[in-house]
C-alpha cells in the first residue's frame, strides 16, 4: 500500500549489497497453519523472511518444508540459528543453511540462557569473526549493548540486530536510547529484532532511526495474524515516515496551538 | 548395514551412495542438505560418497522460524 501523498523521499534498505524496498522484515514460525503463514507474510509486504534449520522430518517430508508454502523466487530466505548455545553450533547451523544454496546471508544467534533467550555475545562474537572470514553475510542477532554492537560491526557482520525486548515477549521497545545510541554510532544497518507486540511497538522502534525491523510472534501469535501483519506494515512505514520528518522538541510545559493574541475584552 | 539418519538408528543396504538413500528415503535432493559424518556434503558430490556401517547421517531444510 502507498501512501497518498509522498513528501519524503526515503533510500532502499541495503544489507550486505543487497537492496530491499520493504523494511519489515518477518518471520515464518509458530503460525497456526501454513496458509494463514502465506497470507500474513504477504499482507506485511516483507522481502526479507527468516527459516530456521531443522531435521527433515523421515516420515512426512512432504508438507514440512516451508519452501513449499514460499516462492523463494519472491522472498529472500534469510536462514537463522535459532536453538543454537555454542559457536561451534551456530556455524555448523549456518554453513548447512549456506549449502541449500539461496544465499550467503545469516541471521546469527546464540543463545546464552534458556529462560531470556538473551544472546551469548562471547560466542556471538566468535561465530561471526569466523563466518565472515568464510565470506557469510552476517546479521547478528544481539542484546542492547553498544559495545558488543561496535564489536559486531568491527567484525565485519553486515548489520547488527539488537533485541527490542526478549524473543516471544512482546513487552516492545524497553530501551530507546540504547537502540538510539547504537544506530548513531554504527556504520553497518541496524535491525531491532525480537520483542515486539503490537503495532504501536514497530512504529515507536521505527521513530529511534533504525534501519528496518524484523519480527515474527507478534504477526504469528495475532489473534487475525493477516491483520496484524497489515497493521504492522503501516505502522513501520509510519514509523519511518515519522522519524524522516523529524519529531518536535519535547517541552515540560505547554505551549498554545491558538493566537494568544485578538482574544476578546 | 546400521547407519544413524536423524538420531534415528536405520538399517540400509550396504555400500549405498548417499544419493541412492535419498532416493530410498523419497527426499529431492535439491530440497535437503546433506552432512556425513559431522562434514557437509554438496549436491553434486551426493554420488561420490557411499555410505558405511555406523555412519552418522544429518538430512536437514528450512522450516518456518523467526
Amino acid at each position: 500500500m502507498t501512501t497518498a501523498v509522498e513528501t519524503i523521499q526515503d533510500t532502499p534498505l541495503v544489507i550486505g549489497g543487497r537492496t530491499f524496498q520493504s523494511r519489515l522484515l518477518v518471520g515464518t514460525g509458530k503460525y497456526p497453519d501454513m496458509d494463514t503463514m502465506v497470507r500474513a507474510i504477504e499482507a506485511s509486504g516483507a522481502e526479507v523472511v527468516t527459516v530456521a534449520v531443522r531435521r527433515v522430518n523421515l516420515d512426512r517430508t512432504k508438507d514440512s518444508s516451508v519452501l513449499h508454502y514460499l516462492d523463494p523466487k519472491h522472498f529472500f530466505l534469510l536462514a537463522n540459528t535459532a536453538g543454537c548455545y555454542t559457536a561451534a553450533d551456530a556455524m555448523r547451523y549456518a554453513r548447512l543453511a549456506r549449502e541449500a544454496g539461496f544465499n550467503d546471508f545469516v541471521k546469527l544467534e546464540v543463545i546464552g540462557d534458556e529462560e531470556t533467550l538473551l544472546p551469548d555475545v562471547q560466542g556471538l562474537l566468535e561465530a561471526a569473526r569466523v563466518l565472515v572470514q568464510e565470506g557469510f553475510k552476517v546479521l547478528a542477532y544481539t542484546n542492547e549493548d553498544l559495545v558488543t554492537a561496535l564489536k559486531l560491526e568491527d567484525a565485519g557482520c553486515a548489520a547488527v540486530m539488537p533485541l527490542a525486548s526478549p524473543i516471544g515477549s512482546g513487552l516492545g521497545l524497553l530501551n530507546p536510547l540504547s537502540i538510539r545510541t547504537i544506530k548513531r554510532r554504527l556504520h553497518v544497518p541496524v535491525i531491532v529484532d525480537a520483542g515486539v507486540g503490537t503495532a504501536s511497538d514497530a512504529c515507536v522502534t521505527m521513530e529511534q532511526g533504525v534501519d528496518g525491523i524484523l519480527m515474527n510472534t507478534a504477526i504469528a501469535a495475532a489473534q487475525d495474524p493477516v491483520a496484524m501483519a497489515h497493521a504492522m506494515r503501516l505502522a513501520t512505514t509510519a514509523g519511518r515516515a515519522a522519524y524522516l520528518a523529524g519529531r518536535m522538541p519535547r517541552r515540560d510545559v505547554a505551549l498554545p496551538s491558538s493566537p494568544t493574541k485578538g482574544m476578546l475584552d | 548395514m546400521d547407519v544413524v539418519i536423524n538420531g534415528e538408528r536405520k538399517q540400509i543396504s550396504a555400500g549405498v551412495t548417499l544419493l541412492e538413500l535419498l532416493k530410498q528415503l523419497e527426499l529431492d535432493p535439491r530440497a535437503v542438505v546433506v552432512e556425513h559424518n559431522r562434514r557437509i556434503v554438496r549436491r553434486a558430490g551426493l554420488t561420490d560418497v557411499t555410505v558405511s556401517d555406523g555412519d552418522a547421517i544429518e538430512l536437514v531444510h528450512f522450516v518456518g522460524g523467526g
